[in-house]
């Protein structure tokens, strides 16, 4: 028998080659060859770029409140998800009440996102994640188009206000972010965290006993009737009024919410978080939230996990919604970058109504 | 009679080839994963965790099998130097298949993300809460990759000296496919050789100055 022979200097060149080769296709698993690749990293330095970074702080959602109480499921969901949360039963939840931005000492007198995040853990241990905002809608339906409009209202260090004409352009090519904005401006505002109806944004996938799949979204609407605030003196509230307002509700009595679930119809779109569906679609209320316990960040245990949408029990599972994928690498990211800094206590620790949160 | 094993016992063959692959696959899916925010983020990570999972329980019956038998002699004629790389790189490479996954799974402790694997089966933290940890084990999880890779590429590029330049049956001691027994009766009578003539053999090694000095005997 005969073996083909080379010598030697092609037999090791052969060995490069293979490791070569293998160190190419790594590259390319990794993303570091073009074409470029939308990462976490991008979506989060475009967050920093736009409100500074503050070490120690989320990235998104800087100013917030650590909160924590329980969820009584009334057993309607089991109809619709087969999650252990849906049991009639009663599980812990911690979660955190933030103003929308990067800044951590920004005023609560902005029209800015105003969100409730959650941490519910079902009697077997497994966790059901969110992080809602006060709007139905969002003003992006992709995580490119997050980060292009972060850009384009980046304020420009010169005059301290975004670029007109990038803004103007940005919102030229982006209907849905018009939209948000108008809706936004013309939706009355609320007082309060407390009397505010917080949203999933994204769809999701509810996952029944028999393996039928329902699509969702969900709202949590508070027992405490609205009340709408003169958007014109917002500008003239004391800095902390928000927090301020919920810790001092909360140190009188628990606040409630209760957990409604919408169920999409043939055709409702489910990876567009910028549009609504109809109206008329049928919504299960499913069981109550209560909020009875408010500490600052530095006290609480809401500060060092992120409540990353994609934490879901089984049960429950991600729609086609591309800004799902996009907000659990941006929190993650978000995460490992704020853990590693010294950051300061947060705007509400110095803060005189705010000690009533303290342990 | 029995002579020193010339190859490893063909359980440890086995896992060494299918830890191979997993762990390949695994440092391709990890660098991906983390790359990107499309759906294939949330696959790849439902994909990594239990295959992490996976490669640590092969590495503790890998390392109890190690353990247990002895491993092949190096060729006698093996320059020291290339000797201790051997020894240190298996040694790194044996600490790193356990270390990876253990930090994995420590770092989402301390990020306090749940250890999903499939299902309802959530794995216990192994660590707690904790920020300035859960930063450390990432960044930890992320050079130690990084280093396991590079020492697989050095390990692939010494084994395929010892296959195709030196020839000495280092291959073959961890190789799965026939054309071992030449190896072992070869071996067994003093010749470390696979299947060629000796004449062409010996023909060759005076014009190769890596084969120079060697077998001999």
């Amino acid at each position: 028998m005969t073996r083909l022979t080379l010598p030697v200097a092609l037999r090791l060149l052969a060995i490069g080659g293979v490791l070569l080769v293998l160190s190419v296709v790594f590259a390319i698993a990794a993303g570091w060859l073009p074409p470029h690749r939308l990462g976490a990293a991008t979506i989060v330095d475009a967050l920093e770029a736009h409100d500074g970074r503050h070490p120690g702080f989320r990235r998104a959602h800087a100013k917030g409140l650590c909160i924590e109480g329980s969820f009584s499921s009334n057993g309607n969901g089991a109809l619709l998800s087969k999650a252990g949360i849906f049991a009639k039963s009663d599980s812990p939840v911690i979660g955190r009440f933030s103003t929308g931005g990067g800044q951590p000492y920004a005023p609560d007198g902005r029209l800015a996102f105003r969100s409730l995040a959650l941490s519910l853990t079902q009697a077997d241990g497994e966790q059901w994640r969110m992080a809602l905002d006060d709007t139905p809608i969002f003003p992006v339906a992709t995580p490119q188009a997050f980060v292009d409009f972060q850009r384009a209202t980046t304020p420009d260090p010169k005059t301290g206000k975004p670029d007109p004409a990038l803004v103007h352009t940005y919102m030229a090519e982006h209907p849905e972010t018009r939209t948000f904005v108008r809706w936004q401006q013309d939706t009355p505002l609320s007082t309060s965290f407390a009397n505010e109806t917080f949203y999933s944004i994204n769809a999701f996938r509810f996952i029944d006993d028999t393996g039928k799949t329902w699509m969702v979204r969900w709202s949590f609407e508070p027992e405490t009737p609205f009340e709408a605030i003169d958007k014109a003196t917002l500008g003239a509230r004391p800095a902390n009024f928000l927090f301020d307002d919920v810790i001092a509700r909360l140190a009188r009595n628990p606040l409630r919410w209760h957990l409604i679930v919408t169920i999409a119809e043939p055709g409702d779109p489910t990876d567009d978080a910028t549009t609504v569906w109809p109206a008329n679609r049928n919504r299960v209320d499913v069981g109550t939230l209560v909020i009875d316990h408010a500490l600052t960040e530095e006290n609480g245990d809401c500060r060092n996990i992120t409540f990353d949408p994609l934490i879901l029990p089984s049960g429950i599972a991600p729609s086609d919604d591309p800004l799902l994928p996009a907000r659990s690498g941006a929190y993650a990211s978000s995460l490992a970058r704020r853990d590693g800094e010294h950051g300061k206590p947060s705007a509400l620790a110095d803060d005189p109504e705010a000690r009533r949160a303290r342990p | 009679m029995t002579s020193p094993a010339t190859r490893f016992p063909v359980a440890l063959r086995l896992l060494h080839w299918l830890m191979a692959v997993c762990i390949l696959a695994m440092l391709f899916i990890g660098v991906g994963m983390v790359s990107t925010v499309s759906e294939m983020r949330t696959w790849l990570i439902d994909l990594h965790k239990p295959l992490g999972i996976l490669i640590l329980c092969l590495a503790a019956i890998r390392l109890c099998i190690r353990l247990a038998y002895p491993a092949p002699a190096l060729p006698a004629d093996l320059p020291v130097l290339q000797r201790m790389a051997t020894h240190l790189s298996h040694l790194l490479l044996y600490v790193l298949m356990f270390a990876l996954p253990t930090i994995g799974w420590a770092m989402l402790s301390a990020g306090g993300y749940p250890v999903q694997l499939f299902g309802t089966f959530v794995l216990p933290p192994i660590a707690p809460i904790d920020g300035p940890l859960f930063t450390f084990l990432r960044q930890a999880h992320t050079v130690l990759a990084m280093t396991l890779f590079a020492i697989i590429l050095a390990h692939l590029g010494a084994a395929l000296f010892h296959a195709w330049v030196r020839r000495d049956g280092v291959w073959q001691a961890m190789t799965l496919g026939r054309g071992q027994l030449h190896v072992i009766q070869l071996a067994s009578s003093g010749r470390r050789y696979g299947d060629r003539s000796g004449v062409a053999r010996e023909a060759e090694e005076d014009r190769d100055p890596l084969c120079r000095g060697r077998n001999r005997r």
